[in-house]
């Protein structure tokens, strides 16, 4: 990306505020320019004690601002986006800047065509799913050309072909899809209209084609998946399942295993005022999906295969989180939540909020085929659909709410955790380094509103775990430690709102008893926040633990980090 | 690049304090209803009276803080000003299931969508959630607000009041 490149997008970009006063002022049609942007700056500093060490980039940001114009059924934009170099703990290849992401789109009664880069999931995502999470710095826009086609109501046709964005250039493969979906009651409103049951079907192919420039082995140049979705309605019932099959698709992911893969993903739900109730299920098997069968990390993935574990907000609750694992696994998931009425024993003036949450993952039941088995060694594995691997991952928690008057109100949760953290995180069989994690967690959230747009709240959190080496053997002061041993925390939290512009919050995290003593260390944080409308601004300082992300089923180690951080985001 | 990166930030920061997120009308993009069918943004209206608009996600804590305030007041509140608040769920496959379990047990009269590929939120420039808009009578955007604090509501509910009324909104 050239500076004269990077600058005539600043003065479109400054132009365009100008014209969208103008705009504003006069009311004539001449359509609306909008959009966004966000900044993430920080300076780093070395800190021998949690071992942060930035290198000699102190300095480093995140930035991006959208820019579009609509006009009718016409719509444009662009995204410029700049790392250079990105944040501790996203992905360096991101280093640069440019403009990624142009599109044109024209929408027209029963027509909608996009040329440039777009975003598209055919159903639950396990066939395609382009994403972006600008949070995560996850993208994976197509770049080519879409047309979705409503013939009539009920009935929605989508076609496309491109490429995928890998950092600041393209995959080397070229992803095709088409996507068909039939909504009845819509379809037949005259018949079923009135029914209150809803029936929707869908399906959907897509397939990639790279190039085999591999000398030794014959590589599979085009590779389809092709998936089949349901979905049942009535009142408060919801029913939903998808299944897909792809062709032998050998990759650098699932290590060069030219086995089909297969998945399915259910769930249903029942919900009234009051009390509800989820099940969901699924099963992958080699459903690694991507354009370029190199890949690693988030890049280049053309499907999503949901992770059905709780999203936990608590810091603590998500310390040794799960993440989909994209070989295959077996799992699922129950939610149960319950609203005491007003007026109870138990739920006093304002009710009181009970979720019960558990789920639970494993390895498919696998067997290594070995080479005497000549004609099937290349598929490397089979398996056993009637059973189960080694467990993953299992998180059981419950969670209360309560309002105990009009000022004050708290949180109560408590988990506990299962992690097998050296397969899911590290993919790894050496327990030496990356043990199992049995925890229990508590949290206590107590807010306390004493003016009307002001509060204070405490959060206290509590992480105790319990390391599992399987075979291991002590060391020499008859302790077992590794650096993914972190002991047991203890976390405390202020966060102060005078009004509904400022913020301050103060917080620490202590690693109380690391087995390492050196280790047990405060992260002390602060953050002062402002916010105005659309605008958002926020100056903090401190240290951030070491950690693991999760998204897109694919997990990734952040390492510890210390220092002063800006972040400014706003819309327009 | 330094130089252009300070540059962007200053322009960003000339042009956030005096622009409002006003005159614009809703975007169009193609949302789900909870029944499963699909609509058009474009076509959200209240019959001349103001709406409010509001992304959030079933992971998001100060956003269901936020409905749940907004819940308390909106009896009262539709039958003074005739306002209708549209909630949008940002939430994909991961926990699209869950908007309307939510949505039941919480017993939100909200007119409720699922905008699982963010067609919507890329259109509204929505960064992050909560974000929450006001839509006139005419169908423009004429204010919006970022992230939630406890009282947050309060601000809204005078805003929607006066544009009831036709007066000016404050931040």
């Amino acid at each position: 990306m050239s500076k004269k490149i990077t600058l005539r997008f600043l003065l479109i970009f400054t132009f365009s505020l100008f014209f969208n006063k103008y705009n504003a002022q006069t009311e004539t049609d001449l359509g609306n320019i909008h959009g966004n942007f966000q900044i993430d700056a920080a300076n780093y500093q070395r800190d021998t004690i949690i071992k942060a060490d930035p290198g000699s980039e102190v300095f480093r940001y995140n930035a991006f601002g959208n820019i579009n114009y609509t006009k009718g059924g016409f719509s444009a934009g662009a995204r410029f986006e700049s790392y250079n170099p990105p944040l501790i703990g996203y992905l360096p290849g991101y280093r640069g800047s440019g403009v990624p992401y142009r599109f044109a789109r024209y929408k027209h009664k029963d027509i909608d065509i996009t040329v440039g880069n777009f975003y598209e999931q055919f159903g639950s995502g396990i066939a395609l799913r382009a994403y972006e999470n600008r949070g995560l710095l996850y993208d994976n826009a197509l770049d080519g050309m879409r047309v979705i086609f409503t013939p009539r109501n009920g009935v929605t046709l989508k076609g496309l072909v491109g490429k995928q964005r890998t950092y600041f250039s393209l995959s080397p493969g070229v992803v095709r899809g088409i996507d068909g979906e039939i909504n009845f009651m819509e379809l037949f409103d005259s018949l079923l209209g009135k029914s209150k049951t809803k029936l929707i079907l869908g399906g959907s192919f897509v397939s990639k084609y790279q190039q085999d420039q591999d000398p030794t082995i014959v590589l599979p140049e085009n590779v389809g998946t092709s998936a089949g979705r349901l979905a049942i309605i009535r009142g408060g019932f919801n029913f939903n399942a998808e299944y897909a099959y792809k062709i032998n698709d050998p990759s650098y992911q699932n290590k060069f295993s030219y086995k089909p893969g297969q998945a399915i993903i259910a769930s249903t739900s029942y919900g009234t005022k009051g009390f509800s109730i989820m099940f969901a299920g699924k099963m992958l098997d080699n459903m690694s999906f991507r354009s370029d069968r190199n890949a690693t990390n988030t890049i280049d993935m053309i499907n999503y295969q949901p992770d059905l574990s709780k999203f936990h907000t608590y810091s603590l609750m998500a310390y040794y989180p799960y993440g989909t694992q994209a070989n295959g696994e077996v799992g699922g998931s129950c939610e149960i939540q319950y609203k005491v009425k007003k007026g109870t024993w138990l739920g006093g003036k304002y009710g009181m909020d009970i979720t019960v949450n558990g789920s639970a993952f494993y390895a498919l039941d696998t067997m290594g085929i070995n080479a005497s088995t000549d004609s099937i060694k290349h598929l490397k594995y089979s398996t056993n659909y009637g059973n189960v691997g080694n467990e993953f991952y299992h998180d059981i928690n419950i969670e209360i709410t309560k309002k105990l008057s009009k000022k004050l109100k708290f949180t109560m949760m408590y988990a506990n955790q299962f992690l097998n953290q050296s397969v899911v995180q590290f993919n790894t069989l050496d327990k030496e380094e990356h043990p199992d994690v049995s925890s229990h967690i508590g949290v206590l959230d107590i807010t306390y509103k004493y003016k009307s747009n002001s509060a204070i709240r405490f959060e206290t959190q509590g992480f105790f775990g319990s390391y599992n080496y399987r075979d291991s053997k002590l060391d020499a002061n008859g302790v077992k430690n590794s650096t993914n041993n972190t002991g047991s925390w203890i976390s405390e939290l202020i966060e102060w709102t005078p009004s509904t512009h400022w913020s301050i919050t103060i917080a620490d995290q202590y690693n109380y008893n690391n087995p390492i003593v050196a280790k047990r260390v405060h992260y002390y944080f602060g953050m002062l926040g402002y916010v105005n409308g659309p605008t958002r601004i926020s100056i903090s300082y401190g240290r951030q633990r070491q950690g693991i992300f999760c998204a897109g089923g694919v997990c990734r180690f952040v390492p510890a980090s210390s220092g002063l951080s800006l972040s400014i985001s706003s819309s327009f | 690049m330094k130089k252009i990166f300070s540059i962007s930030i200053a322009i960003v920061l000339m042009f956030s304090a005096f622009t409002k997120s006003d005159g614009n009308k809703i975007p169009s993009a193609t949302v789900k209803k909870l029944d499963g069918s699909t609509t058009n943004s474009n076509t959200f209206s209240n019959n001349g009276k103001p709406m409010i608009i509001s992304f959030w996600a079933t992971w998001c804590k100060p956003c269901k803080k936020e409905l749940d305030a907004i819940n308390e007041e909106y009896a009262d509140l539709q039958k003074e000003t005739g306002v209708k608040l549209i909630a949008i769920s940002i939430d994909d496959a991961r926990s699209s299931g869950k908007v309307v379990t939510d949505v039941k047990v919480k017993g939100w009269k909200y007119e409720v969508y699922i905008d699982e590929n963010q067609d919507f939120k890329r259109a509204m420039n929505v960064n992050n959630v909560p974000h929450t808009f006001l839509v006139d009578g005419t169908g423009q955007i004429v204010w919006s607000h970022n992230s939630y604090a406890e009282g947050d509501e309060e601000k809204l509910f005078e805003n929607v009041r006066k544009l009831a009324k036709g007066e000016k909104l404050t931040h």
